[in-house]
């Protein structure tokens, strides 16, 4: 698509570009453009990476060094082990691999409900859903705060739990609608002639619905993990002051910030980089498009 | 009068009997029953993390706990008792504050950024990375970061004004509570340099929806690039352009990370960075003694009312006019 598009006419025409003005004009532009966005956003990366390999010393030394004059590595392994950023990731991990997989089958099933099987109320839940939209997800940390500490009905205390993390990750306004417009676009002749063969409803999602929504669902999971693994206040809340830590990565580097020296904070908070840089990288594309098709995400 | 009153009960005697529809009845509850079992799961977590939350603010905002447990009617005392916090205004004007100065900067930017990408032939993809690459990484990471730059002693952002033999500054710790403060600058550089990437590539892919045709004849009509992007970029892209700006406004008033790392959860000098989300998480879990959560309820009671109005407003101002 990007090769299609950058052939078509755009503000400029090529007309202007390739004339010997407009060449060297666009040369000196995309020149300028490299360097300067090289240098906004991989100048900070780049430090985020280095600083952690100066000592202490160096670190908080007066002028900063541009790179690290003692290259010193024990850096990035003291602040692994002080920061016990192995349970960090550990925690990350596990609550964006399990908010995912809770996502993943109530919010597909609950779409699925709502767009095949259709059942009585179904419009009126649906639009109850979509009116979550409007309200904005930190105005409601204390009242969600309180709920989850003691879960009506069932009276339940799920704070350092990590379904505190996982259940409220389900009540995702923005994946049963795009998970529901989807399944809605995939023909009910499918989903008919698999009725009349004498398959069930899971049966149908399964081995139907699931195979040809499987772009949807990336773009699903691919958002589920990030916001799960970038989320701050909420850990903060749930997750916090527990020994061994139960924190997430996020919040865990945090805490530590007071009392841990300079080049060690940066050390972690690079590490703490890492797997979501990796992540973006192989998944890029993905992350992209769904940026752009799967519709404006906060 | 009467027989209106009584049709619909009638009606509804007359529903049971009738012979087609028994045989249709068992078979439309069992499918009613297998659709709910799919849907109950995502239901039961709406209604315990979303709709009763929703509902429980509101009441919250209007009780008091009480000695040896339990909560009580209260009237608007929570109301009342956060007007007249000093703290409550001031954190509005920071909110404000950073709303603005991040519209300025934080959506502005992007869209040109986005302009020129779209220019450009090359390294498209490269540079398309770059931009987004912030917006992944834990925000603690980059944040962390810049706290680091903007250490007064040894940070890096100091070192360049003092190479620029320009007077030094303590950026985030800057004191003063001007409107447009150093201290709200400094928040707004590391945010938007978090965040910009996700609204730059939502604009790049709208401006390649724009037809060529359309430059073309401005084009042939003497229209320079000034006036070919008044007049044919923001045209077509002005519903993507609305809809970002409702959606940024709407984000950055609950601005929380940002303020909130930068300034170890202090909310900067004479808490001049502090915004209205720190205020609802000070009041609830932060305050010394008992923490009060149905203060910190009726804050977001007036945030939630604050963001209703302007995102109603702003849909009704903007919408299509026939």
């Amino acid at each position: 698509m990007a090769a299609s598009v950058a052939s078509t006419r755009t503000l400029i025409s090529s007309v202007q570009l390739n004339r010997r003005r407009g060449r060297i004009t666009y040369r000196v532009v995309l020149t300028l453009t490299i360097v300067v966005f090289t240098l906004v956003f991989i100048g900070p990366m780049y430090f985020l990476f280095t600083d952690g390999l100066k000592s202490t010393a160096e670190s908080i030394a007066t002028p900063p060094t541009l790179y690290p004059h003692h290259i010193y590595p024990g850096g990035y392994l003291q602040a692994f082990d002080r920061l016990d950023m192995a349970r960090l990731m550990w925690n990350t991990v596990y609550y964006a691999f399990g908010a995912l997989a809770f996502q993943l089958v109530f919010d597909v099933t609950a779409a699925y409900s709502l767009s095949a099987l259709r059942p009585a109320l179904g419009g009126v839940i649906f639009f109850l859903m979509l009116a979550t939209l409007m309200i904005p997800a930190t105005v409601l940390v204390v009242p969600q705060y309180v709920t989850v500490a003691n879960l009506p009905i069932v009276h339940l205390d799920l704070i350092g739990t990590p379904e505190a993390i996982w259940l409220p990750s389900v009540a995702n306004a923005f994946n049963i609608f795009l998970l529901k417009r989807f399944f809605d676009s995939i023909p009910r002749d499918y989903l008919d002639a698999a009725k009349v063969d004498g398959a069930s409803g899971l049966l149908i999602l399964w081995r139907i619905v699931l195979p040809i929504s499987r772009p949807i669902i990336a773009v699903v999971s691919i958002f589920g993990l990030v916001a799960v693994w970038k989320d701050f206040l909420w850990p903060l809340l749930v997750e916090y002051g527990y020994s061994p830590t139960r924190e997430t990565l996020n919040v865990g580097i945090w805490q530590a910030y007071v009392g841990t020296p300079q080049n060690l904070i940066i050390a972690a908070s690079a590490m703490a980089a890492i797997p979501t840089i990796v992540f973006f990288l192989i998944f890029q594309r993905n992350i992209m498009a769904g940026l752009t098709a799967g519709g404006i995400r906060g | 009068m009467a027989v209106r009153v009584t049709a619909p009960a009638a009606s509804a005697e007359r529903r049971p009997p009738r012979p087609a529809y028994r045989g249709h009845l068992i078979p439309k509850v069992q499918r009613n029953l297998g659709a709910w079992g799919f849907l109950i799961g995502a239901v039961l977590c709406f209604s315990f993390f979303s709709w009763y939350p929703i509902v429980r603010e509101v009441i919250m905002s209007f009780q008091k706990p009480v000695y040896g447990g339990g909560y009580a009617f209260a009237g608007w005392t929570n109301y009342v008792r956060i007007f007249r916090d000093p703290t409550f205004w001031q954190a509005w004007r920071n909110t404000l504050e950073f709303t603005l100065l991040a519209l300025v900067v934080g959506y502005a930017v992007p869209f040109f950024v986005a302009i020129l990408l779209n220019e450009l032939r090359h390294a498209r993809g490269y540079l398309r990375i770059l931009v987004y690459l912030p917006v992944m990484l834990p925000p603690a990471s980059a944040l962390l970061l810049f706290v680091y730059f903007y250490n007064p002693q040894y940070g890096l952002f100091d070192d360049l004004l003092r190479i620029l033999h320009l007077p030094v500054s303590q950026w985030v710790f800057q004191p003063g509570t001007g409107f447009i403060s150093t201290a709200m600058i400094s928040v707004v550089v590391a945010s938007t340099w978090m965040n910009m990437g996700g609204a730059t590539l939502i604009y790049l892919a709208a401006l390649q929806n724009i037809p060529g045709e359309l430059y073309e004849a401005a084009e042939l009509e003497g229209a320079g690039i000034i006036r070919r992007i008044r007049h044919v970029t923001i045209p077509q892209t002005r519903l993507i352009l609305l809809m970002l700006l409702m959606l940024q406004v709407v984000s950055t008033m609950q601005m929380f990370v940002e303020s909130f790392v930068l300034t170890n959860g202090g909310g900067g000098v004479g808490n001049n960075t502090l915004s209205v989300v720190m205020l609802i998480y000070q009041y609830a879990f932060a305050m010394s003694g008992a923490s009060n959560y149905n203060s910190a309820s009726a804050l977001g009671v007036v945030l939630m009312l604050v963001l209703a109005v302007f995102s109603g407003g702003f849909l009704w101002a903007t919408r299509e006019r026939r």
